[in-house]
C-alpha cells in the first residue's frame, strides 16, 4: 500500500471531484424541471399527454443508463448528415467568415451528451417519484380545498403541492444520491470526472487499488454528505409534526 | 426491421449471458442478504459493526469503482502481497467470475436490508410460539420464521432484481461477452452504433417486463392462504 500517489495527485483527483458534483448538479436541476412537466402530463385525464409520458418513464427506467449514454453519445453518430443539417445559430467570426453551428457540434461533444442523458435518466425517475406523491395527498385535503372555492392553480400551490413535496423529499433524497454516483459512468466517454480522472492516474502509475479507494473514500464522503443535507431538510420540511 | 448485418444471433448470446451473469449475481446476494440480515440482528457487536460497515461502504461508492476496484485492484494486491512475500504470481480474475462476485456483493447489501425489515415483520409471538411447541433454534428459523420473513421479502427482493440486472451492463467494460458487449462489436463493425446499442436496450427492457410479470405470479403463489388485501400488501 502506497499512499503517496494518492497525495501526489491530490490535485488532479480533487479537479475530478469539482466534474463530478458539477455534473450532478446540473443534471438534477434540469431534470427536476422535466419530471415535474413529465409528472403532471402522467397524471392527467387526456391519453394523449399520459401515454407519451409513461412510455418514457417505462424506457428510462427500465433500460440501464450505460445503454442510454452509448445510445446518446455514440449512437448520435449514426444520424451525424443529419444533425448537421439542423443550424442552431450563425455567427461571424474574427475574420468576417460565417460560422454555422449545428446540432453535431453538440452532440459530438462528451459533456452535452453527458448531461442530457444523465438528466433524462433522472427526470424519468424523479417524474414517478413525484407522481406517487401526489396520489398520495389525501383526496378529503382536495375535496376540501374545492369546497372553500380554491382555484385549480391555488389549490395546487397551497394544498397538493407543499404536501406532495415532503412526502416526496426522502426518496427524492435517495435518487439524488443514486445519480451523484451514476454519474461515474461518464468517464466511459472520455470526460475526467472522479472516476475518470482515476482511470487516467492509474493507467499511469498502475497504483490500481491506492487510488480505487482512495476515490471511494471521495464518492462515500459525498453521498454522506447528501445524506446528512436531506436528513437536515427532512426535519425543516415536517416541522409541524409532533415526534 | 434494420439490416443487422448478422449479428442477430450474437446479441441474443449475449442477452443469455446478461441473464446468466443475473442470475448468479443474485444467488450470490441473496445468501448475502441473508448474512447481512443475521449480521445485524446479532447480539455480537463485532459482527454487528461488520454488517453495518458493509451496507454502509456499499451503498455510498458507485458500483463501477467497486467492480473496477475489484477486477483489477484486487488481483494487483495480491501480486504485491506475493511479491514482498519473496514469490511471483500473475493473477487475473475471469470476467465472469469479477462481475458475478461485484455485482452481487454490491446488491446483497441491498438485499441485507430487504431481509431486516422481513425478519422484523414476523411477529415475536411466532418465534415464541414455535419455541412452546418444543421446536429448537434452528427448527423454528427453517419452518416458522424463514417461510413467512421471504413472503414478506419478495417484493422487495423483486426491486433489488431489477435494478441488478440493469447493473450487469457495467460487467461489458470488464470484457464480459454480454448484451452491451456485443453491441458494442457489432457497433464498431457496421457504423451503426445507434441501431445495436437500441437493440440492447430494448432486450433489457424485455428482461424487465418478464421479471415483473415472473415477480407477480410469485407474489401470488407466496401469498396463498393469505386473505384477500391483506397479505397481499406488504
Amino acid at each position: 500500500m502506497d499512499i503517496e500517489v494518492v497525495w501526489a495527485h491530490w490535485g488532479r483527483l480533487m479537479d475530478g471531484a469539482g466534474v463530478t458534483v458539477q455534473l450532478t448538479v446540473v443534471s438534477l436541476a434540469i431534470g427536476l424541471l422535466v419530471a415535474v412537466v413529465l409528472a403532471a402530463m402522467r397524471v392527467s385525464r387526456h391519453v394523449l399527454l399520459r401515454w407519451p409520458a409513461y412510455a418514457y418513464i417505462f424506457y428510462f427506467r427500465g433500460t440501464p443508463l450505460l445503454v442510454q449514454l452509448f445510445l446518446v453519445y455514440y449512437g448520435s453518430g449514426q444520424f451525424r448528415t443529419e444533425l448537421e443539417g439542423v443550424v442552431i445559430w450563425r455567427y461571424l467570426n474574427a475574420a468576417g467568415d460565417q460560422v454555422q453551428i449545428t446540432l453535431w457540434h453538440y452532440f459530438r461533444d462528451a459533456w452535452f451528451c453527458a448531461v442530457l442523458t444523465l438528466m433524462l435518466n433522472t427526470s424519468a425517475y424523479t417524474a414517478e417519484i413525484l407522481r406517487g406523491a401526489l396520489q398520495s395527498v389525501a383526496r378529503g385535503q382536495i375535496e376540501a380545498a374545492r369546497a372553500a372555492g380554491m382555484s385549480r392553480i391555488l389549490l395546487a400551490r397551497r394544498v397538493l403541492l407543499p404536501q406532495a413535496c415532503r412526502i416526496a423529499l426522502p426518496m427524492y433524497g435517495n435518487e439524488v444520491v443514486f445519480l451523484l454516483q451514476a454519474t461515474s459512468l461518464v468517464s466511459t466517454i472520455t470526460i475526467l470526472d472522479l472516476t475518470g480522472t482515476a482511470r487516467r492516474i492509474i493507467a499511469s502509475t498502475f497504483a490500481v487499488y491506492e487510488i480505487y479507494i482512495a476515490v471511494a473514500v471521495f464518492y462515500l464522503l459525498l453521498s454522506y454528505g447528501l445524506i446528512v443535507l436531506f436528513r437536515g431538510l427532512e426535519r425543516r420540511w415536517s416541522h409541524h409534526r409532533v415526534g | 426491421m434494420p439490416d443487422l448485418h448478422g449479428y442477430g444471433p450474437s446479441l441474443l448470446q449475449g442477452a443469455w449471458m446478461t441473464v446468466n451473469v443475473g442470475l448468479a449475481a443474485m444467488l450470490v446476494a441473496v445468501i448475502l442478504g441473508l448474512l447481512g440480515a443475521w449480521g445485524k440482528a446479532s447480539s455480537k457487536p463485532l459482527i454487528r459493526f461488520a454488517a453495518d460497515a458493509y451496507t454502509t461502504v456499499i451503498r455510498g461508492v458507485p458500483e463501477l469503482i467497486l467492480l473496477l476496484l475489484i477486477y483489477y485492484g484486487v488481483p494487483t494486491l495480491i501480486q504485491d502481497a506475493a511479491q514482498a512475500a519473496g514469490y511471483t504470481l500473475r493473477v487475473h480474475l475471469n470476467p465472469f467470475l469479477a462481475g458475478v462476485i461485484t455485482i452481487g456483493f454490491i446488491y446483497g447489501a441491498f438485499a441485507t436490508e430487504v431481509f431486516r425489515g422481513a425478519f422484523n415483520a414476523v411477529p415475536e409471538g411466532q418465534r415464541a410460539a414455535a419455541r412452546a411447541a418444543g421446536m429448537s433454534q434452528s427448527l423454528a428459523w427453517r419452518r416458522v420464521i424463514l417461510p413467512q420473513a421471504l413472503r414478506i421479502a419478495l417484493p422487495g427482493l423483486g426491486n433489488v432484481w431489477m435494478v441488478l440486472i440493469k447493473a450487469t451492463a457495467l460487467v461489458s467494460l470488464i470484457q464480459l461477452e454480454e448484451v452491451m458487449r456485443k453491441a458494442k462489436i457489432a457497433a464498431n463493425a457496421t457504423h451503426q452504433p445507434f441501431t445495436f446499442y437500441l437493440l440492447a436496450s430494448l432486450m433489457f427492457l424485455a428482461i424487465t417486463v418478464v421479471s415483473v410479470v415472473v415477480q407477480h405470479r410469485a407474489e401470488r403463489w407466496a401469498n396463498r392462504g393469505h386473505a384477500a388485501g391483506r397479505g397481499g400488501g406488504n
